[in-house]
């Protein structure tokens, strides 16, 4: 039991250094918001889950369950206001990207797809 | 979701019963409620809940892997010098309908590494993600319809 609990703990913790480390190496917003939203949503869900296996009572694990659903269903749709804002803003796409199929079809005024 | 709460109450009345308020007993009274509630309710019409559970199951199980498996590969780009990936805005059209299986949808494409919703069109059907492992747009379409999209509303109809 112990050894689930400290590799959960492990992974978790690596997960979140790895979500930090990306912040730095993506090249624009939409990568780094794609490498940092849920690599930590993983790493704050094991983190948890070996936290609640470690006190293994009732409470804590409800609690615990209740934390990794608000989580999960939190932290995309920040991601999806953080996206469509800096889209509407213009922010750059990476010179790697391949194709853009969302451009021109902003209404630049009112800011609704066509 | 009736089905849902009684075997609940069922799996707490269990918990209470046993006086055992740990989560192998919660789970072990869950069994037994959805048992109970299989039988009471083998001989009226509405049997859409138990086979939803079992998917509902497996549902997640898969998310978690796939979840587990993409962030592998972020993380290998991240970590190595160069960038492996290949970004593209694509649209994606959907066969979700609902408000709630649309904002589902969304969220599990967001929450898996690599893919980003960004708007939905006005007409609710056509889903726009920042993709960051692109091949074409047709194989992401692909992989998302008869991925997510698929095992979802399996789940949820």
């Amino acid at each position: 039991m112990d050894f689930i609990i400290i590799s959960l703990l492990i992974i978790g913790a690596i997960f979140i250094l790895l979500s930090g480390i990306g912040l730095i190496r993506m090249p624009d917003l939409y990568t780094r918001m794609s490498a940092t939203t849920k690599a930590s949503t993983l790493g704050v869900g094991c983190v948890v889950l070996g936290t609640v296996l470690y006190f293994g009572e009732i409470g804590l694990i409800s609690r615990g369950i209740i934390i990794i659903l608000f989580i999960t269903l939190t932290a995309p749709v920040a991601a999806h206001m953080i996206g469509r804002a800096a889209y509407i803003q213009k922010t750059l796409l990476w010179k790697g990207t391949k194709f853009d199929q969302l451009k021109d079809k902003y209404d630049d005024s009112t800011h609704e797809l066509k | 979701m009736n089905y849902f709460l009684y075997n609940i109450l069922l799996a707490l009345t269990w918990m209470f019963l046993t006086g055992d308020l740990d989560f192998n007993n919660f789970l072990e009274g869950f069994l037994i409620g959805f048992a109970i509630v299989l039988i009471l309710k083998a001989s009226s019409g509405e049997t859409k809940y138990f086979s939803r559970i079992p998917k509902l199951i497996s549902f997640i199980i898969y998310f978690t892997y796939e979840l587990i498996l993409a962030n592998l590969k972020i993380a290998m780009d991240i970590l190595t010098p160069t960038h492996l990936m290949k970004p593209a805005i694509v649209a994606i059209p959907l066969d979700a309908k609902t408000d709630l299986e649309i904002t589902l949808l969304a969220n599990i494409i967001t929450l898996t590494p690599g893919t980003l919703s960004l708007d939905l069109s006005k007409d609710r059907k056509t889903l726009y993600i920042h993709a960051m492992y692109v091949v074409s747009a047709e194989e992401t379409i692909k992989e998302i319809k008869e991925g997510f999209e698929k095992k979802l509303l399996e789940v949820m109809r």
